[in-house]
């Protein structure tokens, strides 16, 4: 096998987190390079650095043996690397050949786009991988599948050489996915190098050629996929460090607080379920997790049960009541409440203090609170501070100016402050430091203890095992197993996460 | 201003300083600028602007804008005309009723109150971009201001004793220790602002919803009811200034009012209210309305002609906002 682009040591430090520590990563010509570690293991950011979108505090890059040097994505792409994010980024409202020619059209000479020129040069891209999608549609018409076909001849028309993909299939259907997989084919049959980065593990097995771990921002091991299986890869990418566990057997596991029933929603624009015939329940003194791949349906239950989203199948039942259609306001006021996947897109208002976010969702019942006592909100927010040990000096502080793992922990306050019966974490997890981690853990111990219910996800696998006293696994939008005490590990946790 | 650096903390108060400057500018270089009957009548012109810019800066910092208090100024202020001039007339009833002129005053701003409602129930019931929505009720209400009466105006609005609608000047011209109820209203008004802005929940939901929308609503913030709450008080600080001017002139023109919403819109952009929701406040509107104010005021002592006038407002509000997103890149860097 030949190396086309091999990084060495590659050092990123952001202010307060290593990112990517002496990590090596070696690509080869014309073959699906595999990249997998769990979330935050340091995959993205060495992405972002060969596409250059940041630039790494120390290592070197090579390609084809001659050292590299990129600084933005123009020198990436003038070097032939290419990358297709997770989320596409595309123009819904312009054609696919507008598209595929965007900032990079072919002119004619008058200095007028030669739109025959880029529309037959879209149908030669589109026959060279195989797919019949007109020049001339509307990104927004294409299923998404298509959208990222475009993507894809999008990299090619730009002579892309390396081609990376981040978690292509994640939001693709299982037809469109061998679609995809035949065009992955067929490109490194074209000389074509991928970078494949992905959860799913049974489709490493049958697309890659070689696989690379992450793990802690650290480079852990490079092997051939026909030499491998699938535990070994969970065993490389979960390691054997581990939380401190905060579950234990003696935990008081109260009544039902939240009950879902037959619980149907649609994918938007589809007939396809992406939540099919969920039925739960949660029980005070519990903690529950469910734990899933992304686009697994996990997010959108827990916006269901908070009110976020509307247009569902099923009934919810709280305490044995049933959950009509109420505000969020009203739901928080019963009890119900979320900390947001998404922090700075859900979670905090950015341009307010720590204590303004603090006490955001605070639903008073009395006009008095209609007017702020400063004096009552600073030992409120005093008290939160010191109860969840977030550090910041002054309550006044903008949140901005807080880390990661302490703006987290500024939301649970927040949701904390709404006095809940059932406090449900979407991924609390993400973008925290190892030390946070641990804390949000124990932070969660002592509310179950106190006898909330609360519900948490998580896509990290030790996190799961370190916390829950029972796993929901999800895939596909049903529930395929419910794992308790003793069967609660790595290899069944991944087992049925596959679907 | 604990903790900032002296730096910071004249960044934070540079409109405040940028008046200070103006105003020592015009002080030594205009005579009749520092006299007091100058201040009073410059004051009285701040106030109807400073206003309405009250009423805008609530609905700028829940990142919408209100292109109609204009429009709402000049039509209640035709409904004022129209009630002391003509008073209700309920035709099948075949009765005209005349109001006091306190209850005029009242159902004027009330009306504003409703038309600034009416925006907002748009704007949040059936998603219509609030640009879009506040340039309709622009024309929507200069045409009713304009049906009115047919186009003209009310004249001479003194009342009559038998019909005990009388004083209705008074609003306009009186004065209470030395000063012209106008600028006691702006006052008044302002503080009542700071009060709900800084003290409420209602103000802190103003932020929140300006500063980001999804979070807001996830934390159980009322979006929609406050974010309709705002235009009804856009519009009832545009029924107040409605009343004045009316008052002010002893009469009801149908288009008075006309491109007033961007002088308000000035005002709170200079005070350093940002477009995009979430930061700003009263004080620096009510800044915003003084630079405006005293710069108008001492260019025309000063002999500059109005067209000269104009091309240097707008430099000064785009160059305002210039300093603005140094600012923002500024404190970026200092955190």
């Amino acid at each position: 096998m030949e190396k086309i682009l091999e990084a060495k040591n590659i050092n990123k430090v952001y202010p307060g987190v290593v990112a990517l520590d002496s990590v090596n990563f070696n690509v080869y010509k014309a073959k699906v390079n595999v990249l997998v570690g769990e979330n935050g293991a340091g995959k993205s950011t060495l992405m972002k650095i060969l596409s250059g979108v940041e630039k790494q505090t120390s290592g070197e890059l090579f390609l084809n043996n001659k050292i590299l040097e990129i600084n933005s994505t123009k020198d990436a792409e003038e070097n032939s690397i290419g990358i297709i994010h997770q989320e596409l980024n595309f123009f819904p409202n312009l054609s696919v050949h507008e598209n595929i020619f965007i900032a990079n059209e072919i002119l004619n000479s008058h200095k007028t786009i030669n739109v025959n020129k880029q529309i037959s040069l879209t149908k030669e891209l589109m026959l060279k991988l195989k797919q019949d999608i007109n020049p001339n549609s509307r990104l927004e018409s294409l299923r998404i599948g298509q959208q990222q076909i475009v993507e894809i001849a999008k990299a090619l028309q730009k002579k892309t050489q390396i081609l990376i993909m981040d978690e292509p299939s994640s939001a693709l259907s299982k037809n469109e996915a061998s679609v995809l997989f035949d065009v992955i084919k067929e490109l490194t049959n074209q000389g074509v190098t991928i970078i494949y980065i992905s959860h799913k593990l049974e489709e490493i097995m049958q697309i890659g050629d070689v696989i690379t771990v992450l793990r802690d921002s650290k480079f852990i091991c490079e092997e051939q996929i026909s030499k491998i299986d699938i535990p070994w890869i969970t065993e490389q990418m979960v390691g054997k460090r581990s939380f401190e566990s905060v579950n234990d057997s003696q935990a008081k596991i109260g009544n039902k607080v939240i009950e879902a029933k037959s619980i149907y929603l649609k994918k938007s624009k589809s007939e396809e379920f992406l939540l099919d015939n969920i039925s739960f329940n949660s029980k005070s003194g519990e903690i529950l997790s469910f734990y899933g791949l992304m686009g697994s349906g996990r997010t959108e239950l827990l916006e269901i049960i908070m009110g976020l989203i509307k247009d569902f199948d099923g009934s919810i039942y709280l305490e044995n009541n049933k959950l009509s259609q109420t505000s969020i306001s009203k739901r928080i006021s019963k009890g119900i409440v979320l900390v947001p996947e998404d922090r700075q897109g859900q979670g905090l208002v950015q341009c307010l203090s720590v204590l303004s976010n603090t006490l955001l969702s605070k639903i008073s019942k009395k006009i008095s609170d209609f007017f702020l006592n400063s004096n009552q909100e600073r030992s409120a927010v005093n008290k939160a501070i010191d109860y969840l040990g977030i550090k910041v000096s002054n309550s006044d502080n903008l949140i901005t100016s807080l880390s990661g793992g302490n703006q987290q922990k500024v939301v649970i306050a927040k949701a904390l402050e709404t006095n809940p019966k059932l406090l449900m974490l979407d991924e609390p997890t993400r973008g925290v430091d190892i030390g946070a981690k641990q804390e949000i853990f124990y932070i969660m111990k002592k509310l179950a203890e106190k006898g909330l219910s609360i519900i948490f996800v998580s896509s990290e696998i030790k996190e799961v095992l370190a916390v829950a006293d029972r796993v929901l696994v999800l895939a596909k939008g049903k529930i395929t197993k419910e794992l308790t005490g003793s069967e609660l590990t790595e290899d069944s946790l991944v087992k049925h996460s596959q679907g | 201003m604990k903790g900032m650096t002296i730096k910071a903390a004249l960044f934070k108060l540079r409109a405040f300083i940028a008046l200070i400057f103006i105003f020592s500018f015009f002080a030594f270089t205009a005579d009749a600028f520092l006299s007091s009957t100058n201040l009073i009548i410059l004051t009285k012109h701040v106030a109807i602007n400073a206003i309405l810019a009250i009423g805008m800066t609530f609905v700028i910092l829940t990142s919408g804008i209100d292109l109609s208090v204009g429009s709402i100024v000049g039509l209640c202020g035709m409904i004022a005309g129209l009630l002391i001039d003509k008073g209700l007339v309920i035709e099948f009833l075949n009765v005209v009723i005349y109001f006091e002129i306190w209850v005029i005053v009242i159902i004027s701003v009330i009306v504003g109150f409703i038309f600034g409602c009416i925006n907002g129930f748009i704007i949040t019931r059936f998603s219509v971009a609030p640009f879009i929505a506040t340039l309709g009720m622009l024309y929507v209400a200069r045409g009713f201001a304009l049906l009115i009466n047919d186009g003209a105006t009310f004249p001479n609005l003194i009342g009559k004793e038998e019909l005990n609608n009388t004083g209705f000047p008074l609003i306009g011209s009186g004065t209470f220790l030395s000063l012209p109820y106008t600028i006691w209203v702006m006052f008044i008004l302002a503080l009542i602002a700071v009060f709900l802005t800084t003290r409420t929940k209602f103000g802190r939901h103003m932020y929140a919803i300006g500063g980001n929308t999804k979070a807001a609503n996830l934390s159980g913030v009322n979006v929609n009811g406050v974010t309709l709450l705002t235009y009804g008080l856009s519009g009832f600080c545009a029924g107040v200034v409605g009343v004045i001017v009316t008052s002010q002139l002893i009469s009801s023109h149908p288009a008075t009012g006309t491109t007033w919403e961007l002088n308000a819109i000035a005002a709170v952009v200079l005070g350093g209210t940002s477009l995009m929701g979430g930061r700003g406040s009263i004080g620096g509107t009510i800044i915003g309305a003084f630079v405006i104010g005293v710069l108008s005021n001492g260019m025309i002592l000063e002999g500059v002609s109005s067209f000269w006038q104009k091309v240097i407002m707008g430099s000064i509000i785009v160059l305002a906002v210039m300093i603005d997103q140094l600012q923002t890149k500024f404190i970026e860097k200092d955190d």
